[in-house]
């Protein structure tokens, strides 16, 4: 594990010298502008996107940025006397990379807001830094209850987090699924523990009895825990953590001829899980998650609006988190229609700021959550997934 | 947490021999470059994930219509094993020719070709995430940082069954595949030629060179043979789960490094009993604690064993072995 951190520490300060390199080149032409002719052009301000977009699981975050890109581009067409330049950081999921990738976008590239860090454990590291050089930001994915306990002034997020998510579950498991008997897996992840965890805590409350293990999330060979959930013969398997670990899980859990109803989080909510899972395995499985992806309006029209406008730009359909990066996006929108271009104002105006997103009503409450948020359930069938409905609501699927 | 244990004895022994078959293999890759150069070649890991990117890019360009059973099942699994071995064996040689020979020449200390050997290792890693994988699976949007998965090729059920003892072809096939090839591997180097001269430069290169044993090829021989046994483990990989990625010899060449520490580093045999060792010690803890504990079992083990002996489980090694 020592030689894996070198090794990863290795890559991150590679990719961020060759993105400082890149960058540094991007930076001398808006710093020659000014120069040039202020007057004429309109004024410019940097928003980041980070996020893992070219790592292991980069299907969650890549809607998200796509979403954010369109809601800036949409944005900039209508000429407004400030636009939005969007700046990505790749920091492949990785906390060390994240930190440096910060660094580099406060003190290079001097953004004034940013849409992330994607994941938890990036976040975890990467909130103090923001917080001390008073860059607001906006995560439309982080999940982590912990994230809003840490005082943080300049944090926010617009999706619900792992304990509204795992009770929701638990809910939905006991109420609509009957299960009696559980087996909570997690891969030891910030993320995942945390959600695999509440869970688990509330199956238990409502009378359910709870099995756990833990998998390796680096490890191939998944047979030590399915052994334990044959053994246990549960009704239901519940795994918190991402889809590339809960595909591979997947298939060695029915390769190995166990069939109990397969459920996982937001993390596994990705095609990634139907294909990791080989063959039909995946059909069936039921993942939770607190965002909306709604591409036939069931929920209302604006989720409809926005999956065509993504449909016709990227060629193909909202996923998960672009509903919430979208919204994460529109929030900092707002804060500059509003004339707030500065990382203190435009935090001031996130206090106050209160219009209907896409997913649900962009909101803060003082602690930096979303004030309100609920959690739905989806179905995979197939090589894809479609919405069952409101964890509150939904039934058992046929 | 003991009649946990209790339940799960037989099925974590059926896995635990599976998964040790593996480690075994791409431990024997480790202890013959050691026991031929005093060197750690940790550049091995990614001999083996090459290996399993050969047989799966064979096996997608060849097309599977439907799952393989039987006799299908075993030719398929020969006609992987060849190519990952030819793929892994030729990447072997090359890393000897690129990143190891030209510090021999110039008389590099072993500190430098151990440092040469995570470069290689690095690099090719990247390679493969970056430019081989993305290109041989047409995968340009997700890149080749993501598994790859292949076509669902092997139809998997139980060969035996007694009580809840139950083994099934995939397990029992890995097992038996890399036993075969250390048997094969122990009488080629006991009895051939280039087996006696792959002990004697083991033994003393200088008098190796004395009695008119070419060492270069000696050497190149070597990395051959690691290669194309890490290329049978790449394939046998690849039946059992499926699906690679650029890392994915990362964790297991650790293990696989262990394991030939564990049976005896520089020892043919011990690398089949390090690895089947290492492999039911792995599944029998997590059994017993719980898979997160897997890897500290094994290495608190590992500590165990080298306390007590500490040249490994068989200690001797390859210039001994006798003929």
């Amino acid at each position: 594990m020592r030689h894996s951190s070198i090794v990863r520490v290795g890559v991150a300060l590679a990719a961020s010298s060759l993105v400082l390199a890149a960058c540094g080149g991007g930076g001398e032409e808006t710093g020659g502008a000014p120069g040039g002719g202020a007057s004429e052009a309109a004024a410019t301000v940097k928003i980041g996107v980070l996020g893992d977009l070219t790592g292991e699981n980069s299907g969650i975050v890549i809607p998200l940025r796509n979403a954010a890109q369109l809601a800036f581009e949409e944005y900039n067409a209508t000429n407004p006397t400030t636009k939005i330049e969007m700046v990505e950081y790749d920091s492949q999921g990785v906390p060390e990379q994240a930190t440096a990738l910060a660094q580099q976008a406060i003190n290079t590239d001097k953004i004034v807001g940013l849409v992330g860090p994607a994941f938890s454990g990036e976040s975890r590291q990467v909130g103090p830094i923001l917080e001390e050089a008073k860059i607001p930001s906006v995560s439309a994915s982080a999940t982590n209850p912990g994230l809003a306990q840490n005082g943080w002034k300049f944090w926010h997020r617009i999706v619900g987090n792992d304990l509204s998510q795992g009770g929701a579950v638990a809910e939905y498991m006991t109420r609509a699924l009957g299960t009696k008997n559980a087996f909570v897996i997690h891969d030891n992840q910030e993320y995942s523990k945390g959600v695999a965890d509440v869970v688990a805590k509330t199956l238990k409350e409502n009378g359910v009895t709870v099995q756990t293990d833990v998998i390796d999330p680096q490890g191939s060979d998944y047979a030590s825990t399915v052994n334990k959930v044959k053994a246990a013969a549960p009704d239901a398997i519940f795994y918190g953590g991402y889809y590339a670990q809960a595909g591979r899980l997947l298939k060695q859990l029915r390769d190995g001829g166990e069939k109990a109803q397969f459920l996982s989080g937001d993390g596994s909510l990705d095609k990634g899980l139907a294909k990791g899972a080989g063959g039909n395995n995946a059909d069936g499985a039921i993942v939770s998650c607190p965002c909306l992806i709604d591409p036939t309006g069931k929920a209302g029209p604006a989720s409809k609006k926005l999956a065509d406008a993504y449909k016709a730009k990227f060629n193909t359909g909202t996923a998960i988190y672009s509903g919430e990066g979208y919204d994460a996006a529109t929030a900092f929108i707002e804060a500059i229609k509003a004339g707030k271009t500065d990382t203190e104002s435009i935090n001031e105006y996130f206090k106050t700021i209160d219009v209907p997103g896409v997913t649900k009503q962009i909101k803060f409450a003082e602690n930096g959550e979303p004030a309100a948020s609920d959690v739905y359930v989806y179905l995979f069938k197939g090589d894809s997934y479609s919405l069952l409905g409101d964890a509150k609501e939904a039934t058992k699927p046929a | 947490m003991l009649e946990g244990f209790l339940n799960q004895f037989w099925p974590a022994t059926v896995d635990g021999l599976s998964l040790g078959a593996i480690y075994a293999l791409v431990a024997l890759g480790y202890t013959m470059v050691y026991g031929v150069l005093r060197l750690i070649n940790f550049a091995h890991s990614e001999v083996f994930m090459v290996g399993t990117v050969a047989a799966l890019f064979t096996l997608t360009t060849i097309g599977v219509p439907d799952q393989l059973g039987g006799v299908a099942l075993i030719g398929m699994l020969l006609l992987l094993a060849v190519v990952a071995i030819v793929a892994s064996g030729v990447t072997a040689v090359g890393l000897e020719y690129i990143a190891y020979r030209p510090l021999r020449k110039r008389g590099g200390s072993r500190l430098a070709a151990l440092i040469s050997a995570i470069g290689a290792s690095l690099f090719l890693q990247q390679l493969f995430a970056l430019i081989v994988i993305p290109q041989l699976f047409q995968l340009p949007q997700q890149g080749g940082r993501l598994p790859v998965q292949a076509p669902p090729w092997v139809r998997r059920s139980d060969v035996v069954t007694l009580g809840d003892f139950a083994v099934r072809n995939d397990k029992l096939l890995v097992l038996v595949a890399a036993v075969l090839m250390m048997v094969a591997l122990d009488q080629f180097v006991n009895r051939t030629n280039l087996g006696r001269g792959i002990r004697a430069t083991a033994q003393s290169p200088e008098n190796a060179v004395l009695m008119g044993v070419n060492i270069d090829r000696i050497i190149t021989a070597t990395f051959a043979i690691g290669g194309a046994m890490a290329g049978v483990a790449g394939a046998l990989y690849l039946m059992r789960f499926e699906e690679t990625n650029y890392f994915v010899g990362f964790l297991l060449g650790i293990k696989a490094f262990t394991a030939a520490v564990l049976g005896g580093i520089g020892n043919l045999r011990g690398a089949l009993v390090g690895g089947l060792v290492l492999g039911l010690i792995e599944m029998y803890g997590s059994a017993f604690f719980g898979s997160e504990w897997q890897h500290v079992v094994a290495f608190v083990v590992l500590v165990l064993v080298l306390m007590f002996r500490p040249t490994g489980i068989l200690g001797e090694s390859l210039q001994q072995a006798r003929a």
